[in-house]
C-alpha cells in the first residue's frame, strides 16, 4: 500500500515538475519570438514552408475526401427528412468550425510535427545544439523559435484549405454526382454560416497551431539523444499533440457555444 | 595543401572582423539589435589561461571527477588523454560550461566561469573554437554554410569578405573543393576537417580538439597534426587536445595530462610521461592489456557464466 501511494506521489510530483518546465520553455520560446519575428524573418518564412507548403499535398487530399464523405452521409440523412439541399450548410458548419481546424492539426502532428520532433532531436543526438552553443548561438533562438512560429503560422492557412477543399468535395459528391441543387446548396450555405463561426474556426486552428508546435519543439529539444530517444519523442509527439488537440476542442467549443 | 599551410594566407585575417561592424548597410536590418554584454576582462598577465581547483562532477550515483586540479598554459598544445570513460569529453564540456560542477572553480583567464550570466557566457565562447567528435555540422546547410556560419551571426562582414574567409579556412584543411557539398555527401573524416575549419573560422583564442584524428587517412592526420601547431604558434592561441593516439599527441603536444579515477593521475611532456615508472602510466603509453586499466568490465568468471554455473 505505501509503495502505491509513493508511485502515485512519485507521479504527480514528475507531472507537475514536467507541466513547470513545460510553461517555462514555452515562455523562453514567446520570449526570443519578437527578435526573430522582426529581426530575422527568413528563418520563419523557411519553416513556414517547411510545415506548411510541404504538408500541403496531404492536407488537400485529406479535405477532399472529408468533404465527400460529408456529402454522402449528409445527403442520406437530410433526405429522410426531405431536406438534402441542407447538405451544403451541414458540411460547412462541420468544416469550419470542427473538422477542418481538427483534422488539419492531426494530420499537422503526424506530418509536420513528427519532422520538426526528430529533426531537432537529431540535431541534439549529433550534438548540432551543443555545437551551436559552443560558436554562441542560442539553439533555442535560433533553430526551435523559428520552427514553433513556422509552424503557427502555416495551421490556419493549412485549416482555411482544408475546410475550403472540403467544401469542394462536398460539392463534387452533392452537386455533381447526387444532383443537389447548386443554388441551394450554396445559398443555404452563404445564408447560414456567419463570420462568427469562421472566426471559431480560425481561433481553433490557432490554438491548436501553437498546441501542436510547442509539443513538438519541446518533445525534440528533450529526447533522449539516441535512436531509440528520438524515436519515442516522435511517436509522444503525435499522441500528445492529437490528445490536446481534442481536449483543447472541446473546450472551446463549450466556452464559445 | 601543404602549400596553403606553408604560406598561412588563412591566419592574415585574424582579429580583424570586429571593424567590419558597419560594413553593410543590408545586413543591419538582418540582425535583431542587441547591446551585448561587456565580458569581464581576462587576466592576460598570467601563463596560466585555465585553472581549474578541486573539482567534483557526478553524473547519478556515478563520480566522473573527484577533486581534479589542472592547468592549462597558455599558448601551448595541452593534451587531455586517460583510458576510455575516464571524462575527458565531460571535462571539455566543463571548461565550456555546458556543463556546471556540483564544486570547485574552473576560471578561463582569471574569469570563475560559473559566475558568468548567459549573455557574457555567450560572450567567453567566442573565444572559443570547439571541435566535436563527429563533426557536429549543420546538416540542412552545405559545407560552406557551415563554415560561414558563426561569421553570419557574429560580425556583419560582407557576402564577398565571408567568402574570402571561408574559402580560405577550407583551403587549409584541403577541403576547398567541397565548399558546395551537402554535409550527407562527407566521409567522417571530411566532415571533421570542415568542422576544423569551422572551429577557427572567428579566429578563437582557445581552440579545443575532441578525438581530432579519428577516422583520417594519414595524410590527412599528418596535414591536421602540423596545422595545430602551425596555427597555435603562428596565432598564439591555445590548444587543448583530446586524443587517445599516443604516438600524434607525442609529436604535437607540449603537455599531457593522463587523467584516470577522477584525477590526474601523471602530468608532463609526451617525453616525461614515456618515460614514466608508475603502472598506469606505462599500461597507457605503451598500449599494454595488462596494468591498473581492466580490459574487461566487471563480470562472473568466464568458464563458470559459459557454463551457466552463474545463474544457479
Amino acid at each position: 500500500m505505501n509503495k502505491l501511494v509513493r508511485d502515485i506521489l512519485d507521479t504527480v510530483i514528475e507531472f507537475v515538475r514536467t507541466f513547470g518546465a513545460f510553461q517555462l520553455f514555452f515562455v523562453r520560446l514567446l520570449r526570443h519570438t519578437p527578435g526573430i519575428l522582426f529581426g530575422r524573418f527568413g528563418l520563419v518564412v523557411k519553416q513556414v514552408f517547411n510545415s506548411g507548403a510541404l504538408s500541403l499535398v496531404i492536407i488537400m487530399v485529406s479535405g477532399l475526401f472529408v468533404g465527400g464523405v460529408l456529402g454522402l452521409q449528409g445527403y442520406s440523412n437530410l433526405a429522410r427528412f426531405n431536406a438534402e439541399d441542407a447538405v451544403g450548410v451541414f458540411a460547412a458548419f462541420g468544416l469550419v468550425k470542427e473538422l477542418g481546424p481538427v483534422i488539419t492539426a492531426l494530420l499537422f502532428a503526424g506530418r509536420a510535427g513528427t519532422s520538426l520532433a526528430s529533426e531537432i532531436g537529431l540535431m541534439k543526438a549529433t550534438d548540432q545544439l551543443s555545437a551551436m552553443e559552443m560558436m554562441a548561438v542560442n539553439p533555442v533562438q535560433r533553430v526551435l523559435v523559428p520552427r514553433f512560429l513556422g509552424g503557427v503560422i502555416a495551421m490556419p492557412f493549412l485549416a482555411a484549405i482544408f475546410s475550403v477543399i472540403g467544401l469542394f468535395g462536398t460539392h463534387l459528391v452533392a452537386v455533381e454526382l447526387l444532383s443537389v441543387d447548386a443554388g441551394a446548396f450554396w445559398q443555404q450555405m452563404q445564408l447560414t454560416v456567419d463570420l462568427e463561426d469562421i472566426t471559431e474556426g480560425i481561433f481553433k486552428s490557432v490554438v491548436f497551431g501553437v498546441a501542436a508546435s510547442l509539443i513538438a519543439v519541446w518533445e525534440g529539444y528533450n529526447a533522449i539523444p539516441t535512436a531509440e530517444g528520438v524515436g519515442r519523442a516522435t511517436t509522444r509527439t503525435v499522441v500528445i499533440t492529437a490528445i490536446a488537440v481534442l481536449v483543447f476542442d472541446f473546450m472551446i467549443t463549450a466556452l464559445m457555444l | 595543401m601543404a602549400q596553403a599551410i606553408a604560406n598561412a594566407d588563412f591566419l592574415r585575417v585574424r582579429g580583424s572582423y570586429s571593424c567590419y561592424a558597419t560594413a553593410s548597410p543590408s545586413a543591419a536590418w538582418a540582425r535583431p539589435t542587441r547591446k551585448k554584454p561587456k565580458l569581464k576582462p581576462l587576466d592576460h598577465d598570467s601563463d596560466n589561461l585555465i585553472e581549474i581547483n578541486d573539482l567534483k562532477y557526478s553524473r547519478g550515483p556515478r563520480v566522473i571527477f573527484e577533486g581534479l586540479n589542472l592547468t592549462i598554459k597558455r599558448g601551448e598544445i595541452t593534451a587531455l588523454m586517460g583510458p576510455s570513460g575516464t571524462g575527458k569529453t565531460t571535462l571539455l564540456r566543463l571548461i565550456t560550461r555546458q556543463l556546471i560542477p556540483q564544486m570547485g572553480t574552473i576560471k578561463v583567464g582569471g574569469v570563475d566561469i560559473s559566475t558568468l550570466n548567459t549573455g557574457e557566457l555567450y560572450q567567453m565562447r567566442q573565444r572559443f573554437g570547439m571541435l566535436f567528435q563527429n563533426g557536429a555540422l549543420l546538416t540542412d546547410i552545405s559545407v560552406f554554410e557551415n563554415v560561414a556560419f558563426p561569421l553570419r551571426e557574429h560580425t556583419k562582414l560582407t557576402n564577398r569578405l565571408i567568402r574570402h574567409v571561408v574559402l580560405t579556412k577550407l583551403h587549409a584543411v584541403g577541403l576547398r573543393g567541397a565548399a558546395d557539398m551537402m554535409p550527407a555527401e562527407l566521409s567522417g573524416g571530411m566532415a571533421r576537417r570542415v568542422a576544423l575549419a569551422r572551429a577557427m573560422v572567428m579566429d578563437p583564442e582557445i581552440l579545443i580538439y575532441d578525438e581530432p584524428f579519428v577516422g583520417l587517412d594519414p595524410i590527412s592526420m599528418g596535414v591536421i597534426v602540423r596545422l595545430v601547431r602551425r596555427m597555435n604558434d603562428a596565432l598564439g592561441i591555445t590548444s587543448i587536445l583530446v586524443s587517445h593516439d599516443v604516438e600524434e599527441i607525442s609529436t604535437v603536444a607540449d603537455r599531457s595530462f593522463l587523467i584516470s579515477d577522477g584525477k590526474v593521475a601523471a602530468s608532463g611532456s609526451p617525453d616525461e610521461l614515456r618515460v614514466e615508472q608508475s603502472d598506469l602510466v606505462r599500461q597507457f603509453m605503451h598500449g599494454m592489456a595488462d596494468g591498473p586499466v581492466a580490459f574487461h568490465f566487471d563480470a562472473p568468471g568466464y568458464e563458470e557464466q559459459l557454463l551457466g554455473r552463474d545463474v544457479d
